[in-house]
């Protein structure tokens, strides 16, 4: 379970401080679906980098599982079950598919192993597994190996920061399944996913609307889908992508 | 190998991989002299008779044998220079392993400086691989003057991988090669400096005749307050193409000039060159870090990858 009391964030921007999380609480329970939606600059991803440690809230507290982790560092918070999937994978030179999967995974995993979590994310193990993270890739091959870096992890909480964002539709629908794997796993597992999907909406167990770094609105998903669908910053699928067809959703 | 000490055999397994006799043809060279050879029907190796070294002559149409030839230093002050040629026949196919490892335990310099002269037959494909290597904690310097000079015939290949990682505190490493019709040079260069070395690194190759090709690629890291020069020039003296590229990571006070360059003195030739010096990217350890390494582990990882 984690935690978040009061958790507010503020950094210098153009000489004069800006708040952009306000003293923020939430409980997110175990094996729950949680998606953070809400307008763009509204404090979502900064909210996401605050739980993995990227970020150092400058108020409040967090705990997961009772344990206070408010400034543990990213290491730590990685260390102690928290996941965080990246709006814009990383590239690495000379690191292969296989090198990430297994230092996610924190040991020597079989091949095979790492297959399973390519398949996963729709990606043909064979043609993956000894490429390297580099710009040679797509940003959709990318998107997808993000997420299954996270996927070898099998941590307690994951955070996903926008991941439709740059993959097709087939990608999407098979990131909705995986999403719901992750859910009904044996392990007690939450999920936080921040997306402006209608399709990714649709799967939360609970939607919080963030804006202008406050919980504006937060309920179950029957409660705040039918509030918000048609808002600007909720999307449908392309209708051509619907039919068939490859888009960037 | 049984006469050699541990760490002679230390420094044989860093720089070529080698833990048992190595198969095929091979020449051991131990604290300035020969220990140890092996000859095959068609891969002969002779003592030079005037100055330091051997003569490697490998018989046309010679097909998937090997050649290794490493070098350990474990005495303190030993300074020497060798002189091996390999004359290779048409049309083989062949693997070359070279390599020198020191060990300096005690506080006069030692120095190897190994010249190699790659004289390549008609069609044939070679795969050169050399590392360097140091090791031992005695306040005498590691130096290794490296000096290859690679005479390409027509449609010949050769794949140079030459890897210097860790402990050499000095080196001056010159490359040289001269490519015919069709033949192609493919040079991948691996270098890690730390604490106060020094490492210069220098390629000339001259592709004289028509379809001739290199691609000349160097990826290195330099650490603590070491220096690295890498000058990588492409000559295109014909119809010919060429891509010379550096690509550094440079870290803690580290400096380093990169100066591909490239001279073209025909109107056909296609050269292309690129340098790239930067710190590890803060969103590359930050990725690692949330997959649960810490800093250190996660610049680690990135190391190897990069110089892997």
């Amino acid at each position: 379970m984690l935690e978040l009391k009061n958790i507010s964030f503020g950094a210098d921007s153009n000489g004069s401080y800006k708040e952009i999380i306000r003293d923020i609480s939430l409980t997110i329970p175990d094996n729950r679906f949680v998606v953070i939606t809400g307008p763009n600059g509204g404090g979502k991803s900064t909210l996401a980098k605050l739980i993995a440690g990227i970020e150092q809230p400058t108020g409040g507290h967090m705990l997961l599982d009772g344990e206070d982790i408010t400034n543990k560092s990213i290491t730590e918070k990685a260390r102690l079950g928290i996941g965080f999937a990246f709006q814009q994978p990383v590239r690495f030179k000379g690191i292969t598919v296989l090198d990430l999967l297994r230092i996610a995974a924190g040991k020597t995993i079989s091949v095979s192993e790492a297959c399973d979590y390519l398949s996963e994310v729709g990606l043909c193990a064979k043609d993956y597994i000894n490429r390297e993270v580099n710009a040679s890739l797509s940003g959709g091959e990318l998107k997808r190996i993000e997420i299954a870096s996270v996927l070898a992890r099998n941590v307690k909480l994951a955070v996903f920061d926008e991941p439709e964002a740059g993959i097709d539709l087939w990608s999407f629908k098979n990131l909705i399944r995986i999403f719901e794997k992750m859910r009904t796993g044996n392990i007690q597992r939450s999920v936080i996913v921040i997306s402006h999907q209608e399709r990714i909406l649709s799967i939360a167990d609970e939607i919080i609307v963030l804006a202008d770094g406050k919980v504006s609105k937060y309920g179950t998903k029957d409660e705040i889908l039918p509030e918000i669908i048609g808002s600007d910053h909720v999307k449908g699928v392309c209708p051509k992508v619907e039919e068939g067809g490859n888009c960037d959703v | 190998m049984s006469e050699l000490s541990n760490v002679q055999l230390q420094l044989l397994k860093e720089v070529a991989d080698l833990h048992e006799v190595p198969e095929g043809a091979y020449n051991l060279r131990s604290n300035g002299k020969s220990v140890s050879r092996n000859t095959t029907a068609n891969i002969n190796i002779l003592t030079k008779t005037e100055g330091s070294g051997i003569d490697i002559h490998i018989k046309d149409g010679t097909v998937n044998e090997s050649v290794h030839i490493p070098v350990v230093l474990s005495e303190s002050g030993l300074q020497e220079t060798v002189y091996n040629d390999f004359y290779i026949g048409d049309n083989c196919d062949v693997l070359i392993v070279a390599g020198c490892g020191i060990d300096n335990c005690g506080t006069q310099d030692s120095e190897h400086d190994g010249i190699h002269r790659f004289y390549i037959g008609k069609n044939s494909k070679i795969r050169y691989v050399e590392k360097h290597y140091g090791s031992g904690d005695g306040s005498g310097k590691r130096i290794l003057n490296p000096v290859t000079e690679v005479y390409m015939s027509e449609g010949s290949t050769m794949e140079m991988e030459m890897v210097q990682i860790k402990g050499v505190d000095s080196t001056h490493r010159t490359t040289l090669a001269e490519l015919k019709r069709n033949a192609k040079l493919i040079v991948r260069e691996r270098l890690m400096t730390h604490g106060q070395q020094n490492a210069v690194s220098v390629y000339k190759v001259m592709l004289n005749e028509e379809g001739s090709s290199a691609d000349v690629v160097s990826r290195s890291v330099a650490r603590d307050d070491s220096y690295q020069k890498l000058d990588l020039c492409i000559l295109g003296n014909a119809d010919c193409s060429g891509h010379t590229e550096c690509d550094s990571i440079i870290m803690d006070n580290g400096r380093i000039l990169a100066v591909p360059s490239l001279e073209a003195n025909s109107v056909d030739a296609q050269l292309v060159h690129e340098a790239a010096i930067g710190k590890i990217a803060g969103e590359q350890l930050i990725k690692l870090m949330t997959l649960g390494l810490t800093e250190q582990e996660a610049e680690e990882q990135i190391i190897n990858g990069f110089l892997k």
